[in-house]
């Protein structure tokens, strides 16, 4: 690989994984912070990434949308759009305990595949859509790592403002004893479904972020190893609970993982193809080792600084999770 | 203050709680007493809001709230413990009680996000009061600690805290002496007292140790089979007969 090969690879690979990034953040808001089990990333992701795309895009007779809008308007709509699905979902299952839980939103998330898969006259059914313009139509691939970047810091930000706030320390609670959340008087309910919307609302920017920098999609990209499973790797490496750690999971994550590609490439032919499922064994036995050695990921999750903390009691608070 | 009127529960084909009928009158600190499988438990259970029950009503205030959940409950001023602590086991003991009070602008996350500057203001404001209940519980010393790794009793005392923390006005505790020892012990029943007396709760609580009853509580109900026997003050009850024979020859009395 020369050097502009390895130069654009580099953006290729920042962008990708700033907006696995963006998904790992809103799960560690559904799971690390609230307990919520949702295997249905994929779903959320495809949402967001369908909505915008259909803001974004140029009108096409074959299919609905095309308003060629500008990209925050795509990124508004799919979180929107997103965050609304997830609440009608949640409305329904959010009571479920949680591997219940995790089996429901798997399901659905497969059922909005195959939604999109077959409303072609919205979705442009299995041909997917193209031509979806990236960010000011600009060719420069700085312009859309910049614009996931800043995505990244300001849900970084919120998501950590979240995780350290008096919402945030409910959650905390209704994960550790729903129990005794629910006699201090908390509406359990509530609160984890907002936690679920919420999350979800991200991952819809994530998919935004995607279709923009990709400039095609189709119901094959989200397919749950992919948009789920490999999001829920990086987070349990990173450390659950730990937004340092989901980021840092899943920077190395999507290392191993894109290393794993350029090597199986260089495979013949048939051997490629089935050195795709072992890339897929690798990530799976990665996460084994991590979770022997080191449960609580690379990054355990730390008790938050207390906020506005008295004269009394300053000082005495820096204490880490153990 | 809460009228218990024919409440009924069956698990299964086991009647938990059989036509159970009592009152805990405003002010009062009403014990419960009854042998292991008397339905206590359950009857607190249903009355907190935490069980549905299958009959009857549960009036606070005159009103009926039977099968009403216990977030609405506790904005109503009733509030319960368990009998096995429940606490946030990987939260500070501070954090546990931090968490307690309902009306906190920072449960949204957008004031969370953006009035920063007022959630801030209350977390200071809830940090001292926090600190007091602390102080009074004889807890500050363990303020940092993780609540899972603070002992039984003081788990007890962190149970009885939570109460502390919001406007209650009628307070079921069950069991709050299981388990602690004799030191935390009057230390638990002082705090009872004090709370009783300054600031006005009514409490209902569920206790096998007959010091702790004698000294705390008038009336005193026995529930055996799921319903009440027996009712009075303590000296009257002790030496009823049924309730003697429901204890398995009289270990209570």
């Amino acid at each position: 690989m020369n050097y502009l090969g390895f130069y654009h690879y580099g953006i290729y690979f920042l962008t990708t994984a700033g907006i696995f990034g963006v998904m790992a953040l809103a799960l560690n808001i559904q799971w690390g912070l609230s307990g919520v089990f949702n295997l249905g990333i994929a779903g959320f992701f495809a949402v967001g990434a369908y909505a915008s795309a259909l803001m974004t895009g140029a009108p096409d007779p074959e299919h609905w949308g095309g308003f060629a809008l500008p990209l925050i308007v795509g990124i508004v709509a799919a979180m929107l759009t997103s965050g609304l699905v997830a609440f009608v979902i949640g409305a329904a299952t959010i009571r479920l305990r949680s591997d219940y839980l995790a089996i429901a939103t798997l399901g659905i998330a497969e059922i909005i595949r195959l939604v999109i898969k077959n409303e072609g006259e919205i979705t442009g059914g299995v041909r997917g859509l193209t031509g979806i313009p990236s960010p000011f139509n600009s060719d420069n691939q700085l312009v859309m790592l910049a614009i996931v970047l800043i995505a990244v810091v300001v849900l970084y930000w919120l998501a950590d403002r979240a995780r350290i706030s008096p919402w945030g320390r409910v959650l905390r609670g209704i994960r550790e004893n729903e129990d005794a959340a629910m006699a201090a008087g908390k509406y359990v309910t509530r609160f984890r479904l907002e936690a679920f919307v919420v999350g979800a609302a991200f991952m819809g920017l994530a998919g935004a972020l995607y279709a923009s920098f990709i400039g095609f999609i189709s119901p094959e990209a989200f397919k749950p190893v992919y948009g789920t499973f490999l999001i829920w790797v990086m987070l349990i490496a990173g450390g659950s609970g730990n937004n340092v750690g989901a980021l840092v999971g899943t920077f190395l994550v999507w290392l191993v993982w894109s290393f794993s590609s350029l090597l199986t490439d260089l495979l013949p032919g048939g051997l490629a193809t089935q050195a795709g499922a072992v890339r897929i064994l690798l990530i799976g036995l990665l996460l084994q080792v991590i979770l022997l050695a080191r449960p609580e990921g690379l990054f355990p999750e730390k008790s938050p600084p207390l906020i506005g903390r008295s004269r009394k009691t300053r000082g005495d608070i820096q204490q880490k999770h153990s | 203050m809460i009228k218990i009127e024919k409440i009924s529960k069956s698990f299964g084909g086991i009647q938990a709680v059989n036509e159970c009928s009592f009152e805990v009158a405003k002010g009062s600190i009403t014990g419960l007493i009854g042998p292991n499988g008397a339905g206590k438990s359950t009857l607190f259970g249903i009355v907190a809001g935490f069980i549905k029950p299958d009959s009857g009503r549960i009036l606070l205030d005159g009103d009926n709230v039977a099968g009403i959940s216990p977030h609405r409950l506790f904005r109503r001023g009733l509030v319960r413990t368990f009998q096995t602590p429940h606490e946030f086991s990987s939260m500070t003991v501070r954090e546990n009680l931090m968490l307690v009070p309902g009306s906190q602008s920072g449960e949204s996350l957008v004031h969370s996000w953006f009035r920063w500057g007022k959630v801030k203001q209350e977390e200071r404001e809830l940090i001292d009061k926090v600190d007091e209940v602390l102080a009074f519980l004889n807890l500050d010393h363990v303020a940092t600690q993780k609540a899972g790794n603070v002992s039984g009793g003081q788990k007890k005392l962190l149970e009885l805290g939570r109460t502390m923390m919001t406007d209650a006005k009628v307070v079921l505790l069950d069991e709050p002496g299981a388990g602690v020892n004799r030191t935390l012990l009057a230390t638990l029943a002082e705090a009872i007292e004090r709370l009783h007396r300054e600031r006005g709760y009514t409490f209902c609580l569920i206790e096998h140790d007959m010091d702790l009853i004698a000294r705390l509580c008038d009336p005193v109900v026995v529930m055996a089979n799921g319903s009440v026997i027996a009712e009075g003050d303590f000296k009257s009850v002790r030496s009823n007969r049924q309730v003697i024979d429901a204890y398995l020859g009289g270990e209570a009395a």
